[in-house]
Parts: structure tokens; C-alpha cells; sequence
């Protein structure tokens, strides 16, 4: 059975009425229903097919899936790239842009380009330093930064012309995102930073890991007394953590990091902490789900992305739900792809 | 310098009031700015600034000076020169991501912005990019005249941000 929604290569969906881009993810959205996201690692190799496999691992559990841009300043295969394969087979990508590596002529560039390709969302970020990753002598670019991205990638989409003015002959058609981080400080900016965004364009938020749920509801509530609920959809960023001192090292040296002593005490107490993280992050996506203003999860599991589809199974948040994949509707009834582990 | 830096942040309400002043003053002279001519006065204006600011400040001279908007803190000694508030990269103590011995521009831009009357809403308004041309020019020169608005000079002028210094 062919479904509605299922994608011909190559062939843009329709875009509905009030969207933006012809895209599944902005469908889910607006339909209201939890959307999952999920992010793939792009690979340190020039094989389309390592490509294929990790987005494979995702099927039937991800309603989009973001390919990172230089994540924590390391060197992989391009986001853009990554982007254009996956939609080869009718993946829904999210292209991360970082404004660490581009100015604003290759920036503009790449969205024209990836629309061209069939990306349907792009996410603005800042971008980490270059003194995170493994090139810490290169040059930094940031030319723009996520705000003044969003502003041109708007109106590149809206008003169909680059920064400097000159038209473009058919704008690229698709749903703005930017991230946010509810554990950094300033807590009491963060809501206004993303009502900037917002102003700026965003439509959709992926935040940085929310292990610290206080603070995420704290955030929310600032949110709505701006008035930004409704007007964004707003996804939570959680993930598995695999052990105590795993989880210790990252708040230590992942920016913007913020893990309570509490899930650390946790881990350390379990047998198994890898089953443990892997609890944590259900019960938290499950809580997740009850704070007012949130339209869904976006789930980073990086190094153990094959137990994104477990995790994302027990907390149910699909609700039945089978977000396409290539070949679902060919696949014979029966067991999931990832079913319950 | 950091630690004139920091005092300035301190001071933050009363730098604004004494850079409001100022900036009507410059204003009034617009006409013997324009009788000796903004061209000409570009180098010598840029000096000043350049110095009084960068002891203040320790100003990057961009030329579209956003300090009222970001409570005298300087973006442009953010590693990342971001002119739209923080990173998620902030530090649990509120220290620069790039530059862990610094303390966040961005964490300090809020402290002085909440000195300003109006200072967090001013903070809340989007910045464009910058006009990578204009640095090293004066951005009290450019204000005087975006403010008393000579069509050819704003021309010239592109028209960056509503920042500006205001």
C-alpha cells in the first residue's frame, strides 16, 4: 500500500497550505502530532553507502534526521552532501549550516543548493570554536551568526533575493530552524534569545541535551509569558548516556553541557549504566512529553545511534505512528524494523 | 584592557547617558562636519575613537557600534563575534566557551543591559550581519549622519543594524 506521504525521489511533495517547505516534518508538526528527530554522524569517508547505514539504523523511528555540519569542529563529509543523498532515497534531512566555517556567499550558496536537492529544513547554528575540534589552527569565519543567518535565510525564502538584494529565480522552499540551549547561562536570557529567533525567522527549535528538566520547564515557562508558544515548534534535546564517567567528561568538556549530580550518582549506582542511560533518557523523554509548549524530542545518541530506535519504542511517544522510511509501505506487515528490544 | 573592560560593564547606565549626550552633541555639529567634509574627517575622528574606546571597551573599531544594545559590553570580543546574544557554548560559570580564562561577553552585555533603562529590550532586537567594510571606520561619524539623513550618505553608508550606538 502506497501512503500519502511517501516520497519520490527526485519529486517534491506538494506544498500544503501555510507551510513553508513541502517537507514530512513541518506535515508532522502542524498535524500537531510528536515528532521524533534524530542526528546522524556524517562519515569520515567518501562512501555514499556508510551514509545509507547510518540513516538505516533510524527506520521507522525518526521523523527527520540531521545531518551535523562539522559537529564539535571536527572534519566529516559535508552536511550539504550528506543532506543530498539522503534525499536521493527520500530521507527527510535536516542540513545543519554553522557559520563557523562559511561566509555569507558560500552560506547562501549552500541553501539554494540543498533546496535544490530536495532539503526540506535547515537548521541555523552558530557553530562550536574551532578550538574544540581537530583543527584547532584553522581560521574561524563567523561572519554571521545564527540570528542574522535565519534573517537571510528568510528572506532568501521569502522575498527571493540574496543579502545583497539580487533575485534569485525560485527561492528555496523550506522550514527554518534554530537551536537553544535551556541549561546555559544566562537562564533568565534564553527565552528572549529565542524570541529572537523567532523574530528572526526560526520555526522550529532543536535544543541542546535537557537532562536538567527544571531548568527545560523553567525555560518553557518564560516562553510562554513571551508569547512564543504556538508561534515555534519547540523540540527537546535528549539522549542516552552510557556511564557515569562518560556523563562526568561531557559536562566537563562538551560546551554548553549541563548534567545534574543526580543522573551521575545514578549511573554510578547501576549494574548496567548503559541500560541505565538508556532509562533515563525514556523516562525523560516521557516527562518531556507532558511540558506544556513542546511538539517533540530530538534525540542525539551519538556513538549509539543504533539504540535510538529502542528508546524512542519503550517511551511510546510515536503513539503507533510509523514515520516513512524508503521501502516501509513494501515491507510485509509485521515486526518493526527496531521492534522492542 | 579586561579589567576597564568590566568597570565599563559596571558603569554601564552611566556610559549611556554620557554616549546619549555626546552623540546629540556630535549631531549639532553635523553642518561643520559637512563644511569640512566627513571624508576628510574620517582618519583623524577614527583615531579618537579608536583609542578612547579601545581603553573603554576594548573596541574592535567594526564601525556600527551596537554597545547601547548590549549593555556596553563589547560583541566583538566575543571569539565568535556574535552580535545576537550568547552561544550555548557558556561556560557553568559563566566563562567564554572559546576563551575559558574570559568571562562571556554575552553574560556580561546582560549584567549591563539590565543597568540600562530599556537596555534588555534594546538587547532583544535583532542585529543584521556586519558590513565587513565599515571596519576601522567611525561609527560616531556614521550615526550623525544616518541621523540628520543626507540620502547619498546613507547610501554610502550601506545600513547596517539599528545598533549604532544607540
Amino acid at each position: 500500500m502506497k501512503s500519502v506521504d511517501e516520497p519520490v525521489p527526485g519529486q517534491p511533495l506538494p506544498i500544503l497550505p501555510g507551510h513553508s517547505s513541502p517537507g514530512r516534518l513541518e506535515r508532522i508538526l502542524r498535524a500537531g502530532s510528536f515528532a521524533v528527530t534524530t542526528e546522524l554522524a556524517p562519515p569520515d569517508s567518501a562512501d555514499p553507502e556508510e551514509v545509507y547505514a547510518r540513516a538505516r539504523v533510524f527506520d521507522g523511528y525518526a521523523d527527520a534526521i540531521n545531518a551535523t555540519d562539522g559537529s564539535g569542529a571536527n572534519c566529516h563529509m559535508s552536511s550539504v552532501a550528506v543532506c543530498a543523498l539522503l534525499t536521493r532515497i527520500g530521507y527527510a534531512p535536516v542540513m545543519q549550516i554553522s557559520c563557523r566555517d562559511k561566509n555569507r556567499i558560500a552560506i547562501q550558496g549552500d541553501i539554494l543548493g540543498g533546496a535544490a536537492m530536495g532539503v526540506c529544513n535547515m537548521l541555523c547554528l552558530t557553530g562550536d570554536g574551532v578550538q574544540a575540534g581537530d583543527h584547532p589552527q584553522a581560521k574561524p569565519v563567523f561572519d554571521l551568526d545564527c540570528v542574522s543567518l535565519l534573517t537571510i535565510a528568510r528572506t532568501l525564502r521569502d522575498e527571493s533575493h540574496f543579502q545583497s538584494g539580487r533575485k534569485v529565480t525560485s527561492p528555496p522552499h523550506v522550514f527554518l530552524g534554530a537551536a537553544e540551549n535551556p541549561s546555559a547561562l544566562p537562564h533568565d536570557w534564553r527565552a528572549r534569545r529565542l524570541a529572537k529567533k523567532v523574530a528572526a525567522g526560526a520555526q522550529f527549535i532543536q535544543t541542546q541535551y535537557c537532562y536538567d528538566l527544571s531548568l527545560l520547564r523553567s525555560f518553557m515557562r518564560h516562553v510562554e509569558d513571551l508569547g512564543l508558544v504556538g508561534r515555534v515548534f519547540i523540540l527537546a534535546g535528549v539522549g542516552p548516556l552510557r556511564s557515569a564517567k562518560t556523563a562526568d567528561w561531557m559536562r566537563r568538556n562538551v560546551p554548553g553541557m549541563h548534567i545534574p549530580d543526580a543522573l551521575i550518582d545514578r549511573l554510578a549506582g547501576a549494574k548496567d549504566p548503559a541500560r541505565e542511560g538508556r532509562d533515563i533518557c525514556v523516562e525523560q523523554i516521557q516527562a518531556i512529553r507532558g511540558i506544556p509548549g513542546i511538539s517533540g524530542v530530538h534525540v542525539m545518541a551519538y556513538r549509539q545511534e543504533e539504540t535510538v530506535a529502542e528508546i524512542i519504542d519503550r517511551s511510546g511517544v510515536l503513539a503507533g505512528r510509523v514515520p516513512w522510511y524508503p521501502g516501509r509501505d513494501r515491507d510485509p506487515p509485521g515486526p518493526r524494523p527496531h521492534g522492542a528490544a | 584592557m579586561y579589567s576597564v573592560r568590566q568597570w565599563s560593564v559596571r558603569h554601564a547606565r552611566g556610559l549611556n547617558s554620557f554616549y546619549r549626550y555626546f552623540e546629540a552633541v556630535l549631531v549639532r555639529f553635523d553642518r561643520v562636519f559637512e563644511w569640512i567634509g566627513y571624508e576628510r574627517l574620517e582618519r583623524p575622528v577614527a583615531f579618537v575613537e579608536r583609542n578612547v574606546k579601545g581603553f573603554l571597551f576594548d573596541c574592535q573599531m567594526c564601525g556600527q557600534c551596537a554597545l547601547s544594545s548590549t549593555g556596553m559590553s563589547c560583541p566583538m570580543n566575543c571569539p565568535k563575534t556574535l552580535r545576537n546574544g550568547p552561544c550555548g557554548g557558556v561556560r557553568a560559570n559563566g566563562h567564554c566557551e572559546v576563551k575559558p580564562e574570559m568571562k562571556c561577553v554575552w553574560v556580561e552585555a546582560f549584567r549591563g543591559s539590565r543597568r540600562i533603562d530599556g537596555g534588555i529590550d534594546a538587547m532583544s532586537q535583532v542585529q543584521v550581519a556586519v558590513d565587513q567594510r565599515l571596519k576601522g571606520r567611525s561609527s560616531w561619524l556614521r550615526v550623525v549622519r544616518e541621523k540628520t539623513a543626507k540620502p547619498e550618505a546613507a547610501a554610502t553608508a550601506a545600513k547596517p543594524s539599528g545598533g549604532a550606538g544607540r
